[in-house]
């Protein structure tokens, strides 16, 4: 019988680069600069290390294949190092191999590594890639922001609600966003922005603007993982252990059968139910202290916040303009400034969420620090489109709780 | 037994460009346009060509018939997509025809047209075979040329065989003259022609009558029984004169359809014929005449058939599905005259694997999906392991095609950041009656118009994605708005 993960393992350093257009630095760079950081939060030895997982996930534009550009950038000793790869999930993938490297027993210390450099592309926007060699014979022309604008459409139809308030909601989140990213040293756009700046923006994909969209920068985030055991015999203290990581994969049901009606997420509900069970909470409106969602677009983070089950369905409009989410709200959502100031450094976007997640409950969010002090934070990392998904959540929290 | 025509079909594409808006661009430099400055022409959308309009045609031909019983299909065109890849092949394929046929593409001619239409008679006659005729043409026109003016683009389709025929054919002739009014040579993309007035006295006024003669005398039908003559030519008043002077009523000339959609190419002979048997009693006679290095000419008349045969949009159908196009630039650009900066995201590589088509043809190119044997979900793609949540069956899957089944919008976007070279791209989910469903891109979709949740939507055979380095094109099926769902959308509209 499954115990799951729940404070099996600690968190024993982060490290996280800052985000943006990183002209002048490779991704072994972004490595290198999240690496030093971890490591020196950990107060280890590299050759501590047992081994190393590199989430990445469009390597053509820039490392290429493998793990080999870890370990080479690293000079990590001769260690197994292993690439995953799960969409925009990729980063969260890392830090699961190598928390269940830890939780199995395998390892006494394990590292996980997100990076993606975007920045290499010529355009804006996420590089436009081929498929595969039978997708791209029947797949619609699709970008990012026209799949996801999709919920909102489909979202407006199920539950009635007017367009423009469901602009207006999102138009919130984004200010939100821009609001909290404004106080964070390493987010890519430090900018505050209005509403009026919001809605009247030029249209990506109707009906999301170029403010519902997150950014696209470069950027890499690292975790050293080991058991509560060895944190505490290392000198760690105020550990934050992991509660709980789960993942759902989209299985054609909502790209495929006529049962899905576009408006939610089937994988991030079937992943939240496993993992509140797996953390042991069972109200998590009232349990969770603060949560980085995957808002690559607004209306991604509307219906997640329904989807994750903190607000009840075709409800979320009125938490969002409640200011239930702000960072003086009850459950703060992207108190870094989430992908919308971040940008969306592919592989590295899950573990940017668990540093935020860690430096928090640590009490080192510098101006962004949330007053009341969280003691559970979830990260939620969305890989895919709506239709056809890649959902992977994250809950840690201090030890003991 | 009769010999004739079973079924017609044609297609039109929507956008009608305004040729004052062509005469307008050009006035600056050929202020001689102008005389040709009336009406609209049909133009192709970006993802269409001969192959694409031909389907469209045969599909609305082959309503309500039994496809199996198409034993041959010859495509006729003068712009053929492919110059080493069988185009007729493409079209049986796309109409998911049984393989044991003869496919043939009949080119090289503006009267390739009615020289398919007549292979197609001698193939049929006294065989019992029925020969599937699609003909097609988009040609491609130099900038502030007088064709660009006046040329069309569309396709029509005849089901020729033996029986229970809408029109049988009477006759037929063919004269072959090696008289070149214009021509274009495997290096080059445009024609080039000569005098008009010379084509005119010369050509028309000359060969023409010696081919509509010959016609008739073997027929023994007198000249004023002709009650249709279809003859394609875009210079005004030459039908009529040659009418006067064959004998024929003034009354039987044939609406050219210069006005409303441009002439067609190699295919316009079949289009005015199809669009006369729209419109013919039981008893007309159709005179039908190709111009082209000599001239076919082909009698038909009109059965009893003819006043029972199903309506379809067929070519007055499709000329009422119109948008008017008043953007010249857009023409330029899609046809290539212009060199356009199209950014980086316009060059992701679009290679086809060969290999990779041939085994996912029935998928790509005849949207044949599956249906479950044990719980009767009907799916898209077709996959080994059924889609349905609550079966998961193995290997269950029938075939099922989804062509002609009417979808309805669930969630759509129109998309102004991925390459499209008609942005932005509209595309959504789709749910197909009595179930199976698909992202999809849609076509034909007007940005004033553009679309809504529920509305109810058709396939159409469409280019997918055109890959230039390699010169290859992949086809799918794309949604458009059916023909209901565009009517209460124009009457919502005030239209």
């Amino acid at each position: 019988m499954a115990t799951g993960i729940k404070d099996k393992v600690a968190i024993l350093g982060m490290g996280c680069s800052n985000f943006g257009e990183r002209w002048n630095d490779n991704a072994e760079d972004l490595m290198v600069e999240a690496f030093v950081e971890a490591i020196d939060d950990a107060g280890i030895e590299k050759d501590q290390i047992d081994a190393a997982w590199l989430g990445t996930g469009i390597e053509e534009q820039h490392v290429g294949k493998s793990a080999v550009p870890l370990s080479m950038a690293l000079r990590l000793p001769y260690i197994p190092v292993t690439r995953v790869e799960n969409y925009c999930a990729s980063g969260s993938e890392s830090f699961r191999g190598a928390v269940y490297a830890v939780a199995s027993g395998a390892c006494d210390i394990a590292l996980a590594m997100g990076v993606e450099k975007l920045k290499d592309t010529g355009y804006g926007g996420l590089p436009q890639r081929n498929r595969g060699s039978v997708n791209d014979m029947l797949w619609a022309n699709t970008s990012a922001p026209g799949s996801f604008a999709q919920l909102a459409t489909a979202y407006t139809a199920k539950f009635g609600v007017d367009a423009k308030d469901l602009k207006r909601a999102m138009a919130h989140i984004s200010i939100k966003s821009h609001d909290n990213g404004s106080k964070n040293p390493k987010a890519h756009l430090r900018n505050k922005i209005t509403e009026d700046k919001v809605m009247n923006a030029p249209m990506i994909a109707d009906p999301l603007g170029l403010f519902d969209c997150c950014g696209v920068s470069d950027g890499a985030a690292c975790a050293i993982v080991t058991t509560p055991e060895i944190a505490k015999s290392l000198g760690k203290k105020d550990l934050v252990t992991i509660k709980a990581m789960q993942l759902a994969g989209s299985n054609g049901t909502e790209a495929q059968h006529n049962s899905w009606d576009g408006s939610y997420f089937a994988t991030t509900r079937h992943a939240a139910a496993r993992a509140y069970k797996e953390a042991g909470i069972d109200n998590p409106r009232k349990q969770i202290s603060l949560f980085d969602v995957h808002d690559c677009f607004s209306i991604t983070e509307l219906v997640t916040m329904e989807d994750l089950y903190i607000s009840e369905e075709g409800r979320a409009v009125n938490d969002i303009m409640d200011g239930f989410f702000d960072a003086d709200g009850e459950i703060p959502c992207q108190i870094d400034g989430g992908l919308k100031c971040f940008g969306h450094p592919i592989g590295a976007s899950g573990l940017r969420m668990i540093y935020e997640m860690y430096l928090q409950m640590n009490g080192r969010a510098g101006d962004r620090q949330r007053s009341n002090e969280p003691t559970i934070g979830m990260a939620h990392n969305l890989g895919g489109f709506p239709a056809q998904n890649i959902c992977s959540l994250t809950i840690v929290g201090k030890d003991g709780v | 037994m009769n010999t004739g025509i079973l079924a017609y079909g044609g297609y039109i594409p929507q956008s009608r460009l305004q040729r004052s808006e062509i005469a307008k661009a050009h006035n600056w430099f050929a202020p001689g346009l102008q005389g040709l400055a009336k009406g609209e022409r049909a133009i192709a959308s970006w993802d269409e060509d001969t192959v694409t309009m031909s389907v469209e045609a045969a599909r609305d031909c082959l309503t309500g018939l039994d496809r199996d019983a198409v034993s041959a299909v010859y495509m006729a065109s003068t712009t053929f997509p492919f110059q080493d890849r069988q185009n007729a092949g493409i079209v049986a394929d796309a109409l998911s025809l049984q393989s044991g046929i003869m496919t043939l593409d009949v080119g090289s001619s503006q009267r390739a047209g009615t020289s398919g239409l007549s292979i197609a008679m001698q193939n049929s006659a006294g065989s019992g075979k029925s020969t599937l005729l699609v003909t097609s043409d988009k040609r491609r026109t130099k900038a502030a040329s007088p064709l660009e003016m006046t040329s069309g683009d569309g396709a029509a389709a005849l089901l020729i065989g033996e029986g229970d025929v809408i029109a049988r054919l009477l006759g037929s002739h063919t004269e072959s003259v090696d008289f070149v009014d214009h021509y274009r040579d495997e290096n080059n993309s445009y024609d080039y022609g000569w005098e008009e007035r010379w084509v005119r006295d010369e050509g028309y006024m000359k060969i023409v009558p010696t081919a509509v003669n010959a016609l008739l005398e073997s027929s023994g039908v007198k000249a004023d029984d002709i009650t249709t003559f279809c003859f394609p030519v875009a210079m005004g008043r030459v039908a009529g004169t040659l009418a006067k002077n064959l004998g024929i009523p003034g009354s039987a000339v044939a609406d050219n359809l210069q006005a409303n959609c441009g002439e067609i190419g190699a295919a316009h002979a079949v289009v005015m014929l199809v669009h006369a048997l729209e419109q013919a009693k039981p008893g007309d006679k159709i005179l039908v005449a190709g111009f082209g290095q000599g001239c076919d000419a082909l009698l038909f008349e009109a059965t009893d058939a003819l006043a029972s045969f199903p309506a379809r949009r067929g070519i007055s159908g499709h000329l009422a599905r119109r948008r008017e196009e008043t953007n010249y630039l857009r023409f330029v650009t899609q046809n290539n005259l212009l060199n356009v900066e199209r950014g980086i995201r316009g060059e992701v590589d679009k290679v086809t694997g060969l290999s990779t088509l041939y085994r996912n043809k029935h998928m790509a190119q005849r949207f044949i999906g599956g249906i479950c044997k044990t719980c009767g979900t009907p799916q898209f793609p077709k996959t080994k392991i059924c889609v349905a949540p609550d079966c998961g069956e193995v290997g269950t899957q029938d075939d099922y095609p989804f062509a002609d089944k009417i979808s309805h919008i669930q969630s759509y976007t129109a998309d102004k950041l991925t390459y499209s070279p008609d942005p932005p791209a509209y595309y959504g989910m789709i749910n197909f009656e009595g179930g199976g469903r698909l992202m999809n891109d849609f076509c034909d979709i007007a940005p004033d118009f553009g679309v809504e949740v529920g509305m109810s939507m058709r396939l159409m055979f469409r280019v997918k994605d055109y890959d230039n380095n390699r010169g290859f094109r992949r086809y799918f099926w794309k949604a458009t708005p059916t023909d209901e769902a565009l009517a209460s959308q124009k009457k919502s509209k005030g239209e």
